[in-house]
């Protein structure tokens, strides 16, 4: 039997198989799987040694230290919008600089989805006009670079379009619009207790829906746990505004700079919003895919149950679209979080930048950037989790 | 789009009151928007900044006395790509694949192709009207005529190759004529003097080219039975995908002399071609793994019914099926492969579309004039020229080939 094509056995007499003959060593096929094996492992072994032997070399002839002790040094630059001092170690740059990243990351996710979603949903309006204006800034948005937008964002609208702070616009009078960034009117006081708060209004607001959610199971009366739920949490919110005499400071220009409020830095803004309009054009696709794989007799069940045009797409065809969505989105997640070191273009201090700056100042490049690498890694991996998660729990159970 | 009737317009754009509402919105903003548009493009629009960078725009800093050379390529390219449409549509015809008639020059054909190619033909004749020289002119009348020559005479060489040495000669030729183009130009001037947005299509294209074969093989190692090639391959992939590729461009920018000795360094371009293939890669990989997956397991069954060794399997039946089943993906993941040339721009200083944007309007004849809108929103159009008619491409071939609906 040639052993090397084990599966036309079948087509050998039977005589051949009871009595076996062992191939010799070279023509073994369990024994040739692992020899490429190691020979493909010892390839990759090699090429990595030779990087590595290369890499100890040139670090040892110009004096580069390896270890990680840079993140002691002085960082010797400021952060905008920071008030990290000059002499910060390395290390606080760093972390601020992930915070950073974190920052714009999730502020972007939780806009681009709401985006998204609605141009999505637009996109199969009934709307002649709706539709077709969603369908051009998908079109228009999705074949254009992201660094384009990055770029346009800044040097256009921020520095050409909005105004300096001595002519800054002021809509309602609570928000200051300037080419220094946006404020916008935010409490006064330590972020601890507003973090309390919040978490204290959200349990409250969990229990009062659960309340309500079980009232409705007894006796049929509508839930309304939005309702319920959101008015909870504006109670809690006031009670504890009060209770800790919080003000809110509403931002307003003096002179050169702007004071009270919290002020969104410019390239942060431009950052976000090339973020947000790039990668809700590529959400919407998705949200309209899944609304149409959706089967057609759930929206048409809706009908006949006489639901409204909100009731039906919200109760019925939204739940099951996002059941389809939600691995693509998370893959458009990802993407946001990485190329949010595209600020790195335009002057955000995120993760990249800071590696950047800090590798100009003297840190030794290959460190920092490998730190830089594994954070990031990092945030994609905890990212996928949370969303299989999600995945996970939404998923139709079958049998 | 209908006639607006009145019935039409009912029932798409005034159904209740609340849509009427909506649609007096939507209109109003799609007229404020269309009226900037068109008096930004005609009216306000400082374009002169376009006409005067022109060939810095479009081919960067290279050398004055090689662009002869960059026609010479570009034209015996076009003629090479219409001899190779030729041969393969006559072995399609030959083969039965395509019928006679779809191929005569009807009107309902031109029809389709002027659909098809009417927003790049209308771009590329921009771009030629922009230039102030004859030669941009010269070079594309050259390029169309040598490739409707080389379609013309596509079919002849079908019936010149017979046998199995002269096809491989044949695919031999074929695959030396790019490599032979790129060998003329590079020879009189260097990949640092490239730029442009020849550039960004260059860099896109050689890691097109070079990212596919690379991602089917990750894709078969993650599928793979060995179990040391599984854990390298899944490794790999996994790592690539949760890097940012500016991080990984800046690392080969900086960090790159450290790995590899100072002779053996690759030129910044090459070192971009190099990490965008590998980057696109493990993402392509992963693509082809979900074509692998879609190939109903009764496929290799039979295959190996037929006594096919664990090689054929996988060349000749499963592979054809999973990658014609995750083209529309492929090409998606090869349009964002396009679009991130503009990263190596913004990472290592390449001369490429954006950063050549950028930098004229920092001109000394143009300096503090704002002109940044106009140079990115030129830019912005070439990009969206070309991936817009790649991603309708790819619709219409996933159509042809009926993806998902046999």
């Amino acid at each position: 039997v040639d052993r090397r094509r084990p599966h036309v056995l079948a087509a050998v007499p039977l005589t051949a198989i009871t009595a076996p003959r062992r191939p010799p060593l070279w023509r073994d096929v369990r024994v040739l799987r692992w020899l490429f094996q190691l020979a493909v492992v010892a390839v990759v072994v090699a090429v990595v040694a030779w990087l590595y032997g290369n890499y100890t070399a040139n670090v040892e002839r110009q004096n580069i230290p390896t270890s990680l002790d840079f993140l002691d040094n002085p960082a010797s630059f400021e952060i905008t919008g920071n008030s990290m001092s000059q002499n910060a170690p390395v290390r606080d740059a760093i972390y601020q600089g992930v915070l950073n990243t974190l920052r714009v990351s999730v502020a972007g996710v939780v806009a681009a989805t709401a985006l998204g979603t609605v141009v999505g949903i637009a996109r199969l309006s009934r709307n002649w006009l709706v539709a077709q204006l969603a369908r051009a800034y998908v079109e228009a948005v999705r074949n254009i670079p992201l660094a384009l937008f990055v770029v346009f964002g800044f040097l256009v609208v921020v520095l050409g379009v909005l105004p300096a702070v001595d002519g800054a616009w002021e809509p309602l009078g609570l928000a200051v619009v300037s080419n220094r960034g946006i404020s916008v009117p935010w409490f006064e006081g330590s972020g601890l207790g507003l973090l309390a708060i919040g978490a204290i209004g959200l349990a409250v607001a969990w229990a009062v829906a659960r309340w309500r959610r079980s009232v409705a199971d007894r006796t049929g009366a509508p839930a309304r746990t939005g309702l319920w739920g959101g008015a909870a949490l504006a109670l809690v919110a006031a009670i504890g505004w009060v209770a800790l005499g919080y003000a809110a400071s509403v931002p307003s220009p003096e002179g050169r700079t702007v004071v009270g409020g919290i002020r969104m830095d410019p390239s942060f803004f431009a950052l976000f919003f090339a973020l947000v309009i790039y990668t809700a054009s590529h959400i919407a696709e998705i949200v309209r895919g899944s609304i149409q794989a959706v089967p057609r007799g759930q929206g048409e069940a809706a009908d006949a149950l006489a639901l409204s045009g909100f009731q039906r797409l919200w109760y019925v065809v939204l739940p099951q679209a996002f059941r389809i969505a939600i691995p693509p989105i998370g893959n458009q997640y990802l993407n946001l979080i990485k190329n949010s070191s595209l600020g790195a273009a335009i002057g955000y201090y995120d993760l990249t930048l800071v590696s950047q700056t800090t590798v100009g100042n003297g840190s030794p490049a290959v460190p920092v950037f490998f730190l830089a690498m594994t954070v990031y890694i990092a945030i994609s991996l905890v990212t996928s989790v949370l969303v299989n998660l999600a995945n996970r729990r939404l998923r139709l159970v079958e049998r | 789009m209908s006639p607006p009737s009145s019935t039409w317009l009912r029932r798409h754009l005034f159904r209740s009151p609340v849509d009427g509402i909506v649609t007096v919105v939507a209109g109003a903003v799609s007229l404020w928007v269309l009226y900037r548009t068109v008096r930004f493009v005609l009216v306000t629009g400082r374009w002169e900044v376009i006409r005067a960078n022109h060939r810095l725009l479009m081919i960067g800093r290279f050398p004055e006395v090689h662009v002869l050379r960059l026609s010479v390529a570009l034209i015996v390219l076009a003629g090479w790509g219409g001899l190779v449409a030729g041969y393969v549509r006559s072995r399609q015809l030959r083969a039965g694949r395509v019928e006679r008639r779809d191929l005569g020059w009807s009107r309902a054909r031109l029809l389709g192709l002027a659909e098809r190619f009417w927003l790049p033909i209308l771009v590329l004749l921009l771009v030629l009207a922009l230039s102030s020289t004859a030669g941009p002119w010269m070079t594309a009348a050259g390029a169309v005529a040598a490739a409707a020559a080389g379609r013309a005479l596509g079919p002849l060489l079908g019936r010149a190759v017979r046998g199995r040495w002269s096809a491989i000669g044949l695919a031999l030729a074929v695959a030396a004529v790019p490599i032979a183009m790129y060998v003329y130009v590079v020879s009189a001037a260097g990949f640092d003097e490239w730029g442009g947005f020849m550039l960004n299509l260059f860099l896109a294209l050689c890691a097109i080219v070079l990212c596919f074969p690379l991602g089917v093989l990750f894709a078969l190692g993650r599928r793979s039975r060995l179990p040391l090639l599984r854990i390298l391959s899944t490794a790999y992939i996994e790592i690539v995908r949760g890097a940012p590729l500016f991080v990984l461009l800046l690392l080969a920018n900086s960090a790159l002399q450290f790995f590899v000795p100072r002779d053996l360094a690759p030129s910044k371009p090459a070192r971009a071609i190099i990490v965008l293939t590998l980057f696109t890669a493990a993402y392509m990989a992963e693509i082809v793994r979900g074509g692998l997956q879609s190939v109903p397991r009764g496929q290799v069954e039979a295959a190996r019914a037929l006594g096919l060794s664990p090689v054929r399997q996988t060349v000749l039946v499963v592979l054809p099926q999973a990658l014609r089943n995750v083209i529309p993906a492929q090409i998606g993941q090869l349009i964002s492969l396009f679009k991130d040339t503009t990263l190596a721009g913004v990472a290592m200083a390449l001369f490429e579309l954006l950063n050549v944007s950028e930098s004229i309007t920092r001109q000394p004849e143009f300096r503090g004039q704002r002109l940044i809108g106009e140079t990115l929103t030129f830019a912005a159009l070439l990009f969206w020229a070309v991936s817009y008619t790649m991603s309708r491409e790819s619709q219409r071939l996933e159509r042809k080939l009926g993806v998902g609906t046999r």
